[in-house]
């Protein structure tokens, strides 16, 4: 067993443990624990985006090394902070506007093609009846046409859709089931590398 | 308050403890459980493998401190797999910029083990933000998003960068992302420019990438902290991740033990009840 004697080490330790202290019921050191955290995260965001973003990528180069065109940038900027003066708010409307255009214009095409064409195509699939690869993806094929049933809301769910919207209700539980299980193991692996850290950095007792 | 309703209502400060312990004691006394490797993992494993020395591959390490415990051995994983390999690695962070601090520590650290020299064998280019355009940026040219790395060199006074101009030049991209930046790379770096993607993402997403493994447009995925696991074992490097399945699997069968007692508890005292009305 070797104590940490880190100040650093300490301080994460205690303020893992205040956290964890909500667990029993919510308490002043959780309070204080939480407020630290997003006061600590807002400022080294704003200190990270100044110095690795604001300051290398836009000052310098517009003012020390005269590349002018990124003025537009830093103007579309400025006009996002019209939003804190009410009666010039509507300015910075342009810069959404912009930033939403441009943002659109990038995506559209590319989100098409790899969420939705090349989802279809990975549904398009060789069925067979005499191999288990034929066989599932057969069940594959029938899982997404039952799960899109579901989703049909034109004609009211009886007869021959009704009983295909309920096979699909099925496929997409199983689907919520397993987002469940995978959710619970990313719950444990954070208190696992939170135990792991008071264990080992902290106390020594693991190495 | 029969045995049903107990079963029912036991504080769940309790539960609390009983998780804990059951994370805690197989940490301290292994209990060795083996971890088995699956297809997703062994892919991207197997892909990595077979490239060659001096290959380059871009990873891009997109978690923060808060999905670090699952995040950081799939990256620490990755990087010493690679270092290993003689492979060289491009690094960026583009989901927050807190992941700047966990990217750069877990690049310190698998280069000091292997003793690679940054700019040589590695080079981190730091954090921009809007990754989709910074992704579309690179596929140009490394040097429209990033004209200077992390410790502000320039990247055309860096050797490793000299001849690489963008993805054509790269065997493949691994993100390893706690957020949706995944999705970025799937879509414009794998989509538009044809780039192999590897990815390791917390299990809480999984489940939401596990199509794009059937349509062939990932060609590995890590799943969490046992994704990391078998990576660990695949690369003969058992570290914190394998010391934490015992405790992740002693946790899960108390979570389905704690389910099965709430159900049966559920149903008999639900059954208890009809009974009572019947007779009364």
């Amino acid at each position: 067993m070797h104590i940490s004697s880190s100040i650093g080490i300490w301080i994460a330790a205690f303020l893992t443990l205040f956290v964890y202290s909500f667990l029993y019921k919510d308490n002043p050191f959780y309070k204080f624990a939480e407020h630290l955290v997003i006061g600590l995260a807002g400022g080294y965001y704003i200190v990270t985006v100044w110095f690795q973003i604001i300051y290398p990528k836009l000052l310098v180069p517009l003012f020390q090394q005269g590349n002018l065109i990124l003025i537009f940038p830093l103007i579309l900027g400025l006009f996002m902070w019209a939003r804190y003066i009410p009666q010039y708010s509507w300015i910075s409307r342009w810069a959404i506007a912009f930033y939403l255009g441009v943002s659109c214009g990038l995506s559209i095409p590319s989100v098409m093609q790899a969420m939705i064409i090349k989802q279809i195509q990975a549904t398009m699939l060789p069925v067979g009846f005499h191999s288990y690869i034929g066989w599932m993806n057969l069940f594959i094929i029938f899982g997404v046409l039952t799960s899109l049933v579901y989703f049909y809301f034109s004609a009211e769910h009886k007869g021959f859709l009704g009983v295909s919207a309920k096979i699909g209700i099925w496929f997409i539980m199983i689907g919520f089931g397993a987002t469940f299980g995978y959710t619970v193991m990313s719950r444990i692996s954070l208190l696992i590398g939170r135990i792991q850290f008071l264990l080992t950095d902290w106390l020594g007792i693991l190495h | 308050m029969n045995i049903y309703e107990k079963m029912m209502s036991i504080d769940r400060r309790i539960l609390f403890l009983l998780i804990a312990l059951s994370v805690i004691i197989p940490l301290l006394k292994p209990l060795l459980l083996p971890v088995y490797v699956t297809k997703e993992v062994r892919n991207l494993y197997g892909f990595i493998d077979n490239l060659n020395p001096g290959d380059v591959a871009f990873l891009s390490l997109d978690y923060d401190p808060s999905t670090m415990a699952e995040c950081h051995p799939m990256a620490l994983g990755i990087l010493r797999h690679c270092f290993r390999k003689g492979i060289k690695v491009i690094v960026t962070s583009l989901a927050r910029p807190e992941g700047l601090g966990t990217a750069e520590m877990a690049l310190t650290q698998a280069s000091q083990e292997y003793q690679k020299k940054n700019g040589e064998d590695y080079v981190f280019l730091g954090y921009k933000p809007v990754p989709g355009a910074v992704l579309l940026a690179m596929g140009e040219n490394f040097r429209l998003a990033f004209p200077n790395d992390f410790y502000g060199t320039s990247i055309d006074s860096i050797p490793m960068m000299e001849g690489l101009k963008n993805y054509e030049d790269i065997k493949i991209v691994v993100t390893v992302s706690g957020s949706a930046v995944i999705d970025s790379w799937v879509i414009y770096a794998g989509g538009r420019y044809g780039v192999p993607i590897g990815a390791g993402v917390t299990a809480v997403m999984a489940t939401d990438y596990y199509k794009y493994l059937q349509s062939g447009q990932l060609v590995g995925l890590l799943g969490g902290l046992k994704g990391a696991a078998e990576y660990e074992k695949l690369i003969q490097y058992p570290d914190m991740a394998t010391k934490g399945m015992d405790g992740q699997n002693m946790a899960h069968l108390l979570i389905v033990f704690f389910i099965i007692i709430g159900n049966i508890g559920y149903f008999l005292g639900k059954k208890a009840k009809a009974s009572k009305g019947i007779g009364g």
